[in-house]
């Protein structure tokens, strides 16, 4: 994107502030309208004060300044996710820790929790490693220019129009798409720029083929586009106001909730990490995939199937039984293509399995491979109904969510983070490699005590809720299962904490590889910015 | 085989469009079968009486409870299990969340099943529960809510929130939208005359919510909504053997 382009973009948000911020029918809308205002309000001066004599970055042979920035977003929002995620926990562990606060309350930082992980901490590493990655394997450069830097921008205004709208109340009550209508359209814009960026680069591509891992990632790109659209279809009450009403009532509603749910995960947080996988893994391990025809084989199984199991979160519903079916047997199927792909990922290692001791990089990305298979076992497992009527309403779906989001998702990201900066900021390795060990085994430990803690407590919540005393009454009231559950509410913000503690030691891993001390960067020579 | 499919999938692996085109349509599929037929097969929805659309009051009650995130700890949906049944009473019907934009169904019970919560519970205790949910349930984690009762709720716009729904398929009539906000009014006041209310919203449950007659505040809203949520529906009248599905 050109200066011009940027300049009059620029303006456009600032007069659309304006009117929103001046003419909006509700407080919310008002403040999202001098929130756009003052974002681009800066950065317009940023562009008016800038020296544009020293734009050497261009010179690059690939587009990175823009990696360089979502991998600093990437750990930015995961730390703000990860922390979310500790104080919710601690707040259904001990309530007073609400505050009293409207603001703060457990129900507006839930989706504030969800959504930093999923979007803000998974949407960034997945625009930072998919612009890396296809730069490399079709050896081009980023395509339309300044585009990347729009995607990279407009992804992060979404994400704070998003959270500061939780705070305030504004949710369309749709679990992992509760932004409200005009921020569904804002995402929209921007993902379209992202598909044009990420398709403009593979048509410029010199290498005959395009590789697995640009499969993947273009698969969740345009799936993402299908399912956002489509389950964020609704009425506005007014085009200056922030509330709106789906398109859809009940059962349709619940449904296409849900179609968009699941493949939340099989797309954002399954296909597009698998692309991450299919780049990272082969080249730490600096072996090739395992299988070829079975990326083939596992990729459109994967992509077909994935569409499928919806249902399942809604079994023993008002859903119609045929659905209801149908999701199960297909998110049963689901377990071949799943664990075909870690099947992948894990053989690439063959003839490098020793460097399990000696790197801990690979360490992290194959403890993610493993706890993507396990969780790609249990999911499949959880969505037979008989099973699924222990399990569902309980702890045990969100112990499931987090084995998947903490091990595969947050330790195949760490590990992606961990091969990328040294050579974006152009360092030999990592500052410490004894941190990134010991980065592996908290969050290794933080995971299992999570799991195995929401293992326990959800089975057992699940079997106080249908236990029957010989005369055929209820043993236990609702709350007295509220209180069994407290124990393990505590040791479970116990295992979130010591996954944090992990993470804190990479972002201190990471500021240190870029910016070390002046001595040591005296001794590495690192060139000043000109 | 392989081979063949090797050479196949070659001209995919070259053709950035083509590969493109394939994923959409094999994303596609799935959903098209599963969720289009849910919008014309006609037992998708059983045929109940009594479930008729949200009054001013409950529709702004029911705004609340998506705003607050009730739905993250609270299920709206009961399967029909036994003991689900014996807890919480009938099971759900696809019909009693025919007019939800969005549907409150839930994925989480933090806290109990909501759906058929109405009348079993007096005005006061809900007030009561709401603003300090341990003062009545020791076991509670719930936050608390004591800023819906300081609060008035928005009058000027009702009419505009049904015109939203009415655009989305509810029944709202013209009549309804007109006086959208005098029922609002008349629905949380006590002694009024409900006669016109009732005629249009029939079941609708009248009166001082929030133990503060002087104004309309965002307690009163919530709390009437909450005291009809599964009371629509006479099961007594309700045939289980015509609506399987």
């Amino acid at each position: 994107m050109t200066g011009v382009g940027w300049n009059s973009l620029l303006g456009i948000g600032i007069l659309i502030g304006l009117v929103a911020a001046g003419r909006g029918h509700d407080a919310v809308f008002q403040t999202h309208g001098w929130v756009v205002l003052i974002l681009c309000g800066i950065g317009f001066a940023y562009r008016l004060t800038r020296d544009t004599s020293s734009r050497t970055a261009d010179d690059e042979v690939y587009f990175d300044g823009v990696v360089r920035a979502g991998v600093i977003a990437t750990i930015f929002w995961g730390m703000a996710g990860f922390l979310a995620g500790a104080a919710i926990a601690s707040q259904l562990a001990f309530p007073v820790l609400n505050f009293g606060s409207e603001y703060l309350s457990f129900g507006r930082l839930r989706p504030l929790h969800t959504s930093a992980v999923i979007f803000a901490f998974g949407g960034n590493a997945l625009i930072a490693t998919s612009f890396y990655v296809v730069q490399r394997t079709c050896r081009a450069r980023l395509a339309l220019g300044g585009l990347g830097w729009f995607v990279f921008w407009g992804y992060q205004l979404f994400i704070v129009l998003a959270a500061t709208g939780y705070l305030l109340g504004v949710t369309q009550s749709k679990e992992y798409a509760e932004p409200e209508w005009y921020v569904d359209l804002w995402l929209t814009i921007v993902w379209v720029a992202y598909l044009l960026v990420f398709m403009g680069t593979l048509l410029k591509r010199k290498e005959p083929h395009i590789y697995v891992a640009n499969w993947f990632y273009l698969a969740f790109i345009v799936t993402v586009a299908m399912l956002h659209i489509v389950n964020n279809l609704s009425m506005p009450v007014s085009f200056l106001g922030s509330k709106s009403y789906s398109l859809f009532a009940g059962v349709q509603d619940a449904l296409t909730q849900w179609w968009y749910g699941h493949n939340a995960v099989g797309f954002f947080l399954t296909a597009g990490f698998l692309g991450m996988m299919y780049y990272f893994v082969p080249k730490q391990a600096n072996r090739p995939v395992y299988s070829y025809r079975l990326s083939i084989v596992h990729f459109w199984s994967l992509i077909f199937l994935y569409i499928w199991a919806g249902p399942h979160h809604l079994h023993y519903t008002a859903l119609p039984d045929w659905a209801q079916t149908l999701g199960m047997v297909f998110s049963i199927m689901l377990w071949m293509p799943s664990w075909g792909g870690m099947i992948n990922g894990l053989m690439t290692l063959s003839g490098a399995w020793d460097k399990l001791r000696t790197d801990p990089i690979i360490r992290m990305m194959v403890i993610a491979i493993a706890f993507y298979g396990m969780s790609t076992f249990e999911g499949p497992m959880m969505s037979i109904k008989a099973v699924n009527g222990l399990s569902h309403y309980t702890d045990w779906t969100i112990g499931h969510v987090h084995s998947g989001a903490l091990g595969w998702v947050g330790m195949i990201t760490f590990g992606a983070i961990y091969f990328l900066v040294p050579k974006l900021w152009n360092r030999s390795a990592m500052y410490s490699a004894r941190l990134i060990s010991w980065h592996v085994w908290l969050a290794t430990i933080g995971i299992v005590i999570y799991a195995a803690v929401m293992w326990v407590s959800g089975v057992m919540q699940g079997l106080m809720w249908r236990e029957y005393d010989e005369n055929g009454f209820l043993v236990y009231s609702f709350a007295e299962t509220v209180a069994a559950m407290h124990p393990f509410y505590v040791i479970r913000t116990v295992g979130g904490l010591v996954y944090i503690a992990g993470a804190c030691l990479m972002v201190y891993n990471v500021w240190r590889t870029i910016l070390p001390p002046a001595h040591a960067r005296a001794a590495l020579h690192i060139q000043q910015p000109a | 085989m392989f081979k063949r499919l090797k050479f196949k999938h070659d001209r995919i692996e070259k053709n950035v469009t083509l590969m493109l085109v394939l994923s959409l349509i094999v994303v596609a599929i799935g959903g098209l079968v599963e969720i289009a037929p849910l919008f014309y097969m006609q037992n998708t929805i059983e045929k109940v009486v009594g479930v008729r659309p949200y009054t001013p009051l409950e529709l702004l009650g029911r705004n609340i409870y998506i705003r607050e995130g009730c739905y993250t700890c609270h299920s709206q949906m009961i399967r029909p299990m036994r003991d689900e049944v014996v807890r919480y009473g009938h099971y759900s019907l696809a019909a009693e969340s025919m007019y939800d934009h969005p549907f409150q169904w839930g994925s989480k019970r933090t806290g109990p099943d909501l759906a058929r919560v109405g009348q079993r519970y007096s005005n006061e205790w809900h007030v009561q529960h709401l603003v300090d949910p341990r003062s009545v349930v020791p076991e509670s984690v719930m936050p608390t809510y004591p800023f819906l009762a300081a609060r008035e709720v928005r009058v000027n716009d009702i009419a505009d929130h049904l015109a939203a729904n009415k655009a989305v398929g509810v029944p709202y009539t013209d009549e309804m939208l007109a006086e959208a906000k005098a029922d609002l009014i008349t629905q949380a006041t006590v002694d009024a005359d409900i006669d016109a209310l009732l005629q249009r919203y029939p079941k609708a449950q009248t009166g001082d919510f929030d133990g503060d007659p002087g104004r309309v505040t965002e307690m009163d809203a919530l709390v009437a909504y909450l005291q009809m949520l599964g009371t629509l529906v006479d099961f007594t009248q309700y045939q289980a053997e015509e609506n399987y599905r």
